[in-house]
Protein backbone atom coordinates (compact mmCIF):
# COMPACT_ATOMS: atom_id res chain seq x y z
CA UNK A 1 0.00 0.00 0.00
CA UNK A 2 3.43 2.11 -0.48
CA UNK A 3 1.57 5.82 -1.42
CA UNK A 4 3.40 7.44 -4.16
CA UNK A 5 4.34 11.07 -5.07
CA UNK A 6 1.54 13.16 -6.21
CA UNK A 7 -1.70 11.17 -4.98
CA UNK A 8 -1.93 13.77 -2.35
CA UNK A 9 -1.48 17.45 -2.44
CA UNK A 10 0.71 19.36 -0.34
CA UNK A 11 -0.68 20.10 2.45
CA UNK A 12 -1.85 16.68 3.28
CA UNK A 13 1.28 15.07 2.97
CA UNK A 14 2.88 17.63 5.04
CA UNK A 15 0.01 17.01 7.86
CA UNK A 16 0.96 13.48 7.74
CA UNK A 17 5.03 14.04 7.74
CA UNK A 18 3.78 15.90 11.20
CA UNK A 19 1.93 13.15 12.22
CA UNK A 20 4.82 10.37 11.62
CA UNK A 21 7.77 12.72 12.85
CA UNK A 22 5.40 13.34 16.31
CA UNK A 23 4.60 9.44 15.97
CA UNK A 24 8.03 8.17 15.54
CA UNK A 25 9.53 10.65 18.62
CA UNK A 26 6.93 9.30 20.98
CA UNK A 27 8.12 5.49 19.74
CA UNK A 28 11.69 6.35 19.78
CA UNK A 29 10.28 6.89 23.83
CA UNK A 30 8.84 4.51 24.44
CA UNK A 31 10.35 1.39 22.83
CA UNK A 32 12.93 2.11 25.68
CA UNK A 33 10.53 0.53 28.10
CA UNK A 34 9.92 -2.58 25.02
CA UNK A 35 13.51 -3.54 24.41
CA UNK A 36 16.43 -4.81 26.35
CA UNK A 37 19.34 -6.95 26.18
CA UNK A 38 17.60 -10.01 25.29
CA UNK A 39 14.80 -8.31 22.84
CA UNK A 40 16.86 -6.27 20.57
CA UNK A 41 17.87 -8.01 18.32
CA UNK A 42 14.32 -9.41 17.75
CA UNK A 43 13.39 -5.74 16.62
CA UNK A 44 16.27 -6.05 14.15
CA UNK A 45 15.11 -9.24 12.91
CA UNK A 46 11.49 -7.88 12.70
CA UNK A 47 12.63 -5.06 10.54
CA UNK A 48 14.84 -7.45 8.25
CA UNK A 49 11.58 -10.15 7.43
CA UNK A 50 9.00 -7.49 7.45
CA UNK A 51 11.53 -5.95 4.39
CA UNK A 52 11.89 -9.21 2.66
CA UNK A 53 8.21 -10.17 2.69
CA UNK A 54 7.44 -6.93 1.33
CA UNK A 55 8.88 -8.10 -1.80
CA UNK A 56 6.76 -10.76 -2.05
CA UNK A 57 3.45 -10.01 -3.56
CA UNK A 58 0.94 -12.68 -3.69
CA UNK A 59 -2.25 -12.80 -6.05
CA UNK A 60 -5.28 -12.26 -4.98
CA UNK A 61 -7.71 -12.58 -8.36
CA UNK A 62 -8.82 -10.27 -11.11
CA UNK A 63 -5.42 -9.08 -11.72
CA UNK A 64 -4.48 -8.03 -8.18
CA UNK A 65 -1.48 -8.56 -6.14
CA UNK A 66 -0.93 -7.74 -2.37
CA UNK A 67 1.67 -8.14 0.09
CA UNK A 68 2.41 -8.13 4.12
CA UNK A 69 2.35 -4.90 5.98
CA UNK A 70 3.39 -6.41 8.77
CA UNK A 71 2.49 -3.97 11.32
CA UNK A 72 0.43 -6.36 13.47
CA UNK A 73 2.78 -9.09 13.22
CA UNK A 74 5.64 -6.79 14.47
CA UNK A 75 3.81 -4.62 17.13
CA UNK A 76 2.75 -8.24 18.56
CA UNK A 77 6.46 -9.42 18.66
CA UNK A 78 8.33 -6.42 20.10
CA UNK A 79 5.91 -4.58 20.96
CA UNK A 80 4.11 -1.49 19.27
CA UNK A 81 6.60 1.07 19.97
CA UNK A 82 9.45 -0.77 18.49
CA UNK A 83 6.89 -1.89 15.53
CA UNK A 84 6.69 1.97 14.92
CA UNK A 85 10.23 2.19 14.87
CA UNK A 86 10.82 -1.03 12.46
CA UNK A 87 8.31 -0.29 9.86
CA UNK A 88 9.32 3.38 10.05
CA UNK A 89 13.34 1.98 8.87
CA UNK A 90 11.55 -0.11 6.32
CA UNK A 91 9.98 2.69 5.04
CA UNK A 92 12.61 4.59 4.64
CA UNK A 93 14.91 2.54 2.90
CA UNK A 94 12.24 1.61 0.54
CA UNK A 95 11.49 5.43 -0.50
CA UNK A 96 14.86 6.49 -0.49
CA UNK A 97 17.45 3.42 -2.01
CA UNK A 98 14.18 1.78 -3.86
CA UNK A 99 11.47 4.39 -5.10
CA UNK A 100 9.38 2.52 -3.78
CA UNK A 101 6.60 4.63 -1.69
CA UNK A 102 7.29 8.31 -2.37
CA UNK A 103 9.31 10.91 -0.70
CA UNK A 104 7.31 14.16 -0.57
CA UNK A 105 4.87 10.38 0.72
CA UNK A 106 6.86 9.27 2.72
CA UNK A 107 5.12 11.11 6.06
CA UNK A 108 1.91 9.54 4.69
CA UNK A 109 3.59 5.93 5.13
CA UNK A 110 4.83 6.05 7.99
CA UNK A 111 1.28 7.05 9.21
CA UNK A 112 -0.60 4.43 7.25
CA UNK A 113 1.65 1.33 7.94
CA UNK A 114 3.83 2.41 11.15
CA UNK A 115 0.77 3.76 13.11
CA UNK A 116 -2.37 2.71 11.98
CA UNK A 117 -1.55 -0.39 11.11
CA UNK A 118 0.85 -0.88 14.09
CA UNK A 119 -1.84 0.50 16.36
CA UNK A 120 -5.14 -0.31 15.14
CA UNK A 121 -3.56 -3.95 14.70
CA UNK A 122 -2.22 -3.83 18.42
CA UNK A 123 -5.36 -2.59 19.65
CA UNK A 124 -7.61 -5.32 17.83
CA UNK A 125 -4.68 -7.66 19.00
CA UNK A 126 -5.50 -6.65 22.76
CA UNK A 127 -9.19 -7.16 22.52
CA UNK A 128 -8.87 -10.64 20.68
CA UNK A 129 -6.07 -12.13 23.25
CA UNK A 130 -8.37 -10.69 25.94
CA UNK A 131 -11.31 -12.71 24.80
CA UNK A 132 -9.05 -15.79 24.12
CA UNK A 133 -8.16 -18.29 26.68
CA UNK A 134 -5.32 -16.85 28.53
CA UNK A 135 -2.60 -19.00 27.04
CA UNK A 136 0.33 -18.38 25.31
CA UNK A 137 -1.49 -20.75 22.00
CA UNK A 138 -3.79 -17.65 21.77
CA UNK A 139 -1.39 -15.28 20.64
CA UNK A 140 -0.86 -16.64 17.26
CA UNK A 141 -4.73 -16.23 16.73
CA UNK A 142 -4.98 -12.83 17.92
CA UNK A 143 -2.31 -11.66 16.52
CA UNK A 144 -2.86 -13.49 12.91
CA UNK A 145 -6.87 -11.59 13.53
CA UNK A 146 -5.26 -8.24 14.46
CA UNK A 147 -2.90 -8.71 10.91
CA UNK A 148 -6.61 -9.14 9.24
CA UNK A 149 -8.37 -6.70 10.95
CA UNK A 150 -5.20 -3.84 10.35
CA UNK A 151 -4.77 -3.80 6.31
CA UNK A 152 -8.68 -2.82 5.69
CA UNK A 153 -8.01 -0.42 8.53
CA UNK A 154 -5.13 0.90 7.18
CA UNK A 155 -6.84 1.09 3.13
CA UNK A 156 -9.88 2.94 4.88
CA UNK A 157 -7.37 5.75 6.57
CA UNK A 158 -5.68 5.91 3.07
CA UNK A 159 -9.31 6.67 1.87
CA UNK A 160 -10.05 9.28 4.46
CA UNK A 161 -6.45 11.23 3.69
CA UNK A 162 -7.43 11.40 -0.16
CA UNK A 163 -10.95 12.42 0.63
CA UNK A 164 -8.99 15.57 2.25
CA UNK A 165 -5.91 15.82 0.22
CA UNK A 166 -6.48 13.45 -2.77
CA UNK A 167 -5.57 14.79 -6.39
CA UNK A 168 -8.56 13.52 -8.15
CA UNK A 169 -12.35 14.22 -7.61
CA UNK A 170 -13.06 10.68 -6.20
CA UNK A 171 -16.07 10.13 -4.29
CA UNK A 172 -15.23 8.93 -0.77
CA UNK A 173 -17.27 6.52 -0.37
CA UNK A 174 -16.64 4.67 -3.85
CA UNK A 175 -12.93 5.12 -3.00
CA UNK A 176 -13.44 4.14 0.80
CA UNK A 177 -15.73 0.61 -0.41
CA UNK A 178 -12.95 -0.42 -2.94
CA UNK A 179 -9.69 -0.01 -0.68
CA UNK A 180 -11.33 -1.51 2.17
CA UNK A 181 -12.85 -4.52 -0.48
CA UNK A 182 -9.48 -5.61 -1.85
CA UNK A 183 -7.55 -5.00 1.00
CA UNK A 184 -10.00 -7.35 3.16
CA UNK A 185 -8.76 -9.99 0.50
CA UNK A 186 -4.99 -9.10 1.18
CA UNK A 187 -5.73 -8.64 4.83
CA UNK A 188 -6.28 -12.86 4.42
CA UNK A 189 -2.77 -13.26 3.00
CA UNK A 190 -1.39 -10.96 6.14
CA UNK A 191 -3.10 -12.70 8.62
CA UNK A 192 -1.75 -16.18 7.38
CA UNK A 193 1.74 -14.73 7.07
CA UNK A 194 1.71 -12.93 10.53
CA UNK A 195 -0.30 -16.90 12.08
CA UNK A 196 2.94 -19.05 10.83
CA UNK A 197 5.82 -15.97 11.77
CA UNK A 198 4.29 -15.17 15.65
CA UNK A 199 3.30 -18.80 15.62
CA UNK A 200 7.12 -20.46 15.23
CA UNK A 201 8.51 -17.74 17.10
CA UNK A 202 6.27 -18.32 20.36
CA UNK A 203 6.67 -22.18 19.93
CA UNK A 204 10.22 -21.45 19.98
CA UNK A 205 10.93 -19.13 22.46
CA UNK A 206 7.93 -17.41 23.68
CA UNK A 207 9.97 -15.47 26.35
CA UNK A 208 10.75 -12.88 23.32
CA UNK A 209 7.20 -12.15 22.35
CA UNK A 210 6.00 -9.11 23.73
CA UNK A 211 2.47 -10.02 23.08
CA UNK A 212 2.90 -12.67 25.26
CA UNK A 213 4.20 -11.04 28.50
CA UNK A 214 2.26 -11.90 31.56
CA UNK A 215 0.72 -15.34 29.67
CA UNK A 216 3.96 -16.93 30.18
CA UNK A 217 4.10 -16.37 33.68
CA UNK A 218 0.53 -17.82 34.28
CA UNK A 219 1.82 -21.05 32.19
CA UNK A 220 5.00 -22.18 34.14
CA UNK A 221 2.94 -21.27 37.55
CA UNK A 222 0.37 -24.37 35.99
CA UNK A 223 3.19 -26.41 34.93
CA UNK A 224 5.27 -26.37 38.57
CA UNK A 225 1.53 -27.26 39.96
CA UNK A 226 1.38 -30.07 38.15
CA UNK A 227 4.75 -31.13 38.46
CA UNK A 228 4.65 -30.76 42.42
CA UNK A 229 1.48 -33.16 42.59
CA UNK B 1 13.60 -19.61 33.72
CA UNK B 2 11.60 -21.43 31.46
CA UNK B 3 11.50 -24.95 31.14
CA UNK B 4 13.83 -26.18 28.29
CA UNK B 5 15.10 -23.67 26.22
CA UNK B 6 15.44 -24.86 22.93
CA UNK B 7 16.59 -22.31 20.98
CA UNK B 8 18.99 -19.78 21.73
CA UNK B 9 18.32 -15.97 20.62
CA UNK B 10 21.55 -15.66 18.35
CA UNK B 11 20.21 -19.13 16.47
CA UNK B 12 16.42 -17.73 16.33
CA UNK B 13 18.31 -14.51 14.98
CA UNK B 14 20.58 -16.28 12.62
CA UNK B 15 17.47 -18.88 11.04
CA UNK B 16 15.43 -15.96 10.99
CA UNK B 17 17.81 -13.76 9.10
CA UNK B 18 18.46 -16.70 7.11
CA UNK B 19 15.08 -17.33 5.88
CA UNK B 20 14.91 -12.92 5.44
CA UNK B 21 17.67 -13.54 2.86
CA UNK B 22 16.23 -16.35 1.13
CA UNK B 23 12.38 -14.95 0.56
CA UNK B 24 14.15 -11.36 -0.56
CA UNK B 25 17.05 -12.78 -2.34
CA UNK B 26 15.48 -16.05 -3.87
CA UNK B 27 11.51 -15.94 -3.77
CA UNK B 28 10.91 -12.26 -4.49
CA UNK B 29 11.79 -13.54 -7.94
CA UNK B 30 8.53 -15.69 -8.15
CA UNK B 31 6.14 -12.53 -6.73
CA UNK B 32 3.17 -11.49 -8.52
CA UNK B 33 4.21 -8.97 -10.61
CA UNK B 34 0.44 -7.66 -10.73
CA UNK B 35 -0.52 -4.48 -9.23
CA UNK B 36 -0.85 -3.74 -5.71
CA UNK B 37 -4.43 -3.47 -4.01
CA UNK B 38 -3.96 0.39 -3.99
CA UNK B 39 -2.00 0.71 -7.44
CA UNK B 40 -5.30 -1.53 -8.99
CA UNK B 41 -7.70 0.88 -7.16
CA UNK B 42 -5.94 4.15 -8.60
CA UNK B 43 -6.56 2.44 -12.16
CA UNK B 44 -9.97 1.02 -11.39
CA UNK B 45 -11.23 4.36 -10.30
CA UNK B 46 -8.88 6.22 -12.72
CA UNK B 47 -6.63 8.41 -10.20
CA UNK B 48 -3.28 6.40 -11.02
CA UNK B 49 -2.09 9.45 -13.59
CA UNK B 50 -1.69 11.62 -10.31
CA UNK B 51 1.21 9.71 -9.45
CA UNK B 52 4.71 11.20 -10.33
CA UNK B 53 7.89 10.48 -10.63
CA UNK B 54 9.92 8.99 -8.22
CA UNK B 55 12.34 11.47 -6.82
CA UNK B 56 14.45 8.50 -6.35
CA UNK B 57 13.79 6.33 -9.04
CA UNK B 58 18.09 6.89 -10.36
CA UNK B 59 19.02 5.21 -6.94
CA UNK B 60 21.36 1.92 -8.06
CA UNK B 61 18.80 -0.19 -7.04
CA UNK B 62 15.61 1.76 -7.72
CA UNK B 63 12.35 -0.75 -8.29
CA UNK B 64 14.30 -3.64 -6.14
CA UNK B 65 16.45 -4.22 -9.67
CA UNK B 66 20.78 -3.41 -9.84
CA UNK B 67 21.40 -1.10 -12.05
CA UNK B 68 23.99 -2.66 -14.80
CA UNK B 69 23.07 -6.47 -13.93
CA UNK B 70 20.96 -7.48 -16.91
CA UNK B 71 19.54 -11.02 -15.60
CA UNK B 72 16.36 -10.12 -13.60
CA UNK B 73 16.78 -13.39 -11.13
CA UNK B 74 20.35 -11.88 -10.05
CA UNK B 75 19.06 -8.23 -10.63
CA UNK B 76 16.57 -8.57 -7.81
CA UNK B 77 17.85 -10.75 -5.85
CA UNK B 78 20.76 -9.01 -5.14
CA UNK B 79 18.77 -5.80 -4.70
CA UNK B 80 16.54 -7.89 -1.73
CA UNK B 81 19.92 -8.71 -0.05
CA UNK B 82 20.83 -5.16 -0.18
CA UNK B 83 18.35 -4.27 1.30
CA UNK B 84 18.00 -6.58 3.64
CA UNK B 85 21.63 -5.62 5.08
CA UNK B 86 20.16 -1.98 4.81
CA UNK B 87 17.48 -1.87 6.48
CA UNK B 88 19.63 -4.71 9.21
CA UNK B 89 22.06 -2.25 10.29
CA UNK B 90 19.30 0.37 10.91
CA UNK B 91 17.60 -1.49 12.95
CA UNK B 92 19.80 -3.67 15.14
CA UNK B 93 21.57 -0.76 15.46
CA UNK B 94 18.82 1.90 16.99
CA UNK B 95 17.76 -1.05 19.13
CA UNK B 96 20.72 -1.70 20.76
CA UNK B 97 20.93 2.01 21.30
CA UNK B 98 17.65 1.98 22.90
CA UNK B 99 17.55 -0.91 24.61
CA UNK B 100 17.57 -1.09 28.49
CA UNK B 101 20.84 -2.12 29.89
CA UNK B 102 20.77 -5.13 31.91
CA UNK B 103 23.61 -3.81 34.38
CA UNK B 104 22.61 -1.00 36.56
CA UNK B 105 25.67 0.73 36.21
Amino acid sequence: MHVPDGFLDAPTSAATAVVAAVGVAAALRGARRELDDRTAPLAGLVAVFVFAAQMLNFPVGAGTSGHLIGGALAAVLVGPFTATLALTVVLLIQALAFADGGLSALGTNVTLMGLVAVWGGYAVFLLARAILPKRVASVPIAAAVSAFVSVPLTALAFAFLFSVGGQAPIEFSTLAATMVGWHTLIGLGEGAITFLAVGAITATRPDLVFGAHGLLTARELEIRTAASV
Amino acid sequence: MTPARHLSTRSLIVIGLALSAALAGVLSFYASSHPDGLEFVARTLGFEHTAADHATGSSPVADYAVQGVDNARLSGGLAGLIGIVLVGLVMFALARLLRRRSNDA
